[in-house]
């Protein structure tokens, strides 16, 4: 793949309290791929999209997100943090939450109008929500509430998508649906992100994944190095996954 | 009515809604308990204040106040961060010890200064009034309403202006982050309005009992909606009319106004709580009872079903032994049943009619697929798929 570099990481070093959670990691991500980032729990891997997206501050290293600094290539990226990361209880229905993805490019001040409402709905219809527009959050089964995070990064119509566990507590179905769009971002050129915990489908979804337990371990195509070895090498146990390909 | 009742009605009314609009995000925030501490340690913001300006209600006493409120999120944000406390023990190290140097502070200079702890803490809106701004002869009105007047201008200024970025930096700090809506700047605007709310408040109803009206409308309204806007808006309702409903009972009891007002606030809190149509403890107990009844309906449905071929399993005599419920139980959920044509009952013998049968085996499929589409239509009329 002889492609341009969406996200350019070099020598990054993230500590909490002195104790570091990333260590050097060097990652160039390729545009147009579906990357899964698989490792242990604790490897570090919430912390690499955090602070790809300035949201953590790293002591050491920088990020590049074609070629300039995140701060200038926003509009370019699109986030769906953790479901667990919000209060579902919070007063408000599913279109304003995925209105919420047009803020960012509306910058300060600024209210959402009648443009923003329509691509809010289209996104929804995307995801196969539009009938829940109304409801409140709180409403919504875990799966639906999955997808509305889904719907509001859509709406951002980023470049590149980062998604932190998005599979996570979702029924089969939604599972289905999500990996159909993820695809689909990636046919139409786009990069897409994921933090991802069921080794099991990996090679089913993704065609590029990076091993991270700390320290970068792997990175590259699935069916190159989506083996026992860089398992094994992640988790520190003797892994076995059958992997048919 | 008097000017003067009028005007101590006025005010209330406006640190009643200067408290509501920072009240909600707070309450959304889980962050009732900072406005606890902050209404405590603007103490020794105040006292230097009055040090230097010999007047409660000057512009600088109630900035340094208002720095001394940030500055305690500030140290509890510095002590939790070290990890070794929780947030609830952060808080109750820092603003202790900040009111106790104001409290040292005021017995230091007793006798120089005119400050009482209690006008700080208690505040007397029924002198409000009396204290006047009085320009090139003309009354101009009383200082207090001029400053929380200020205030409400400022707040709601910002909260039109920012609704949008307090909205999602309240909903999800991270997406606020990575659009570079800074939630940091967010946060301490929302710390800062809220103390120099209380600072301006103080005097009214004094500086605890602000917590109340900044937690109390807002914890009142979070039962009653489901939209932010509404939400804002109900707190100021709730606020302005437990300020005026308080200053009557004041009067009629002739007793302290702010502890009056504060009463109206539980009372209004607990008859919401008691009787909100979803989120309120008799709809919820009603809620549940319904839900009981009518998962017990569905068990009987299902028995019916699984013994379709079976005569005796279906009899009124056996369905009282065979599932194991009391004679009462029983017949409310035969009753449920019948009135809703899920069954016949002929020579004593249940069946389903074709309707019963329907409704069984959607039930069954939404229970074991868990598609919500499907039972999107059934959710109205059957509580038992509800949330």
């Amino acid at each position: 793949m002889e492609n341009k570099i969406a996200v350019q990481i070099d020598d990054l070093t993230v500590a909490y309290n002195y104790k570091p959670v990333l260590w050097d990691i060097d990652l160039s991500i390729p545009e147009g791929v579906l990357m899964a980032i698989v490792g242990p729990n604790g490897a570090g891997k919430s912390t690499l999209i955090k602070s790809i997206l300035d949201i953590i501050k790293p002591i050491a290293g920088s990020v590049k997100i074609y070629d300039k600094p995140y701060s200038k290539q926003r509009s370019l990226v699109a986030y769906v943090p953790q479901k667990g990361s919000v209060d579902w209880d919070f007063p408000t229905t599913a279109l304003d939450v995925v209105m919420m993805g047009t803020y960012g490019s509306l910058g300060w001040i600024k209210r959402p109008g009648q443009k923003e409402k329509k691509a809010a709905l289209e996104a929804l219809e995307k995801v196969g929500m539009l009938a829940f527009k109304s409801r409140q959050i709180s409403q919504l089964s875990g799966g639906q509430q999955q997808r509305i995070f889904l719907a509001r990064a859509l709406v951002q119509n980023a470049s590149i998508y980062f998604m932190d566990e998005p599979f996570q507590g979702v029924d089969a179905t939604t599972e289905k649906a999500i990996i159909n769009i993820l695809k689909e971002l990636r046919k139409a050129g786009k990069t897409v992100i994921v933090v991802h915990h069921d080794l099991q489908t990996v090679p089913e979804y993704f065609d590029w994944v990076t091993f991270l337990n700390v320290k970068k371990i792997a990175t590259g195509p699935v069916k190159d190095i989506f083996n026992d070895d860089n398992l094994t090498k992640t988790y520190g146990i003797n892994y076995k996954v059958s992997v048919q390909q | 009515m008097s000017s003067a009742q009028i005007e101590i009605q006025l005010i209330a009314s406006l640190v009643a809604i200067a408290c509501a609009i920072p009240g909600t995000f707070l309450v959304l925030r889980k962050m009732a308990l900072i406005t606890d501490a902050i209404s405590h340690s603007i103490l020794p913001g105040i006292v230097i204040g009055f040090f230097i300006t010999h007047d409660l209600s000057s512009p600088l006493l109630i900035l340094l106040a208002a720095l001394s409120g940030v500055l305690t999120v500030v140290l509890v944000e510095f002590i939790q961060k070290t990890g070794l406390v929780k947030e609830d023990t952060a808080i109750g190290l820092v603003f202790p010890a900040l009111f106790s140097i104001g409290v040292i502070m005021i017995a230091q200079n007793a006798n120089d200064v005119h400050l009482d702890i209690d006008a700080v803490l208690l505040g007397e809106l029924a002198f409000a009034p009396f204290d006047r701004i009085i320009m090139g002869g003309t009354d101009l009105g009383p200082k207090s309403l001029w400053i929380i007047g200020t205030i409400l201008l400022i707040t709601s200024g910002l909260l039109f202006a920012f609704f949008k970025e307090l909205k999602v930096s309240t909903f999800d700090a991270g997406l606020a982050a990575a659009l570079g809506l800074s939630p940091v700047i967010m946060h301490y605007g929302l710390m800062t309005v809220a103390s120099i709310t209380t600072v301006g408040a103080f005097d009214a109803v004094g500086a605890i009992l602000v917590i109340a009206f900044m937690i109390a409308p807002a914890a009142t309204a979070y039962l009653l909606t489901n939209n932010l806007k509404k939400m804002l808006l109900l707190a100021c309702v709730f606020g302005v009319t437990a300020a005026i409903a308080g200053y009557w009972l004041a009067h009629g009891l002739d007793t302290s106004i702010s502890g009056s007002m504060t009463t109206v606030l539980g009372i209004i809190f607990l008859a919401v709580y008691l009787f909100a149509p979803n989120k309120g403890y008799f709809s919820v107990l009603y809620r549940q009872r319904q839900q009981r009844i009518e998962v017990s309906l569905l068990t009987f449905l299902l028995h019916l079903g699984n013994h379709e071929d079976d005569e005796t399993e279906r009899h009124v005599k056996h369905l009282n032994e065979h599932i194991n419920w009391q004679k009462v139980k029983a017949k409310s959920v035969l009753d449920l049943a019948l009135k809703n044509n899920m069954i016949v009952i002929e020579n004593d013998v249940v069946s389903l009619t074709e309707k019963g049968k329907h409704f069984t085996t959607e039930a069954i499929d939404y229970i074991v697929t868990n598609k919500n589409s499907e039972i999107e239509k059934m959710k109205d009329r059957f509580f038992l798929f509800r949330g």
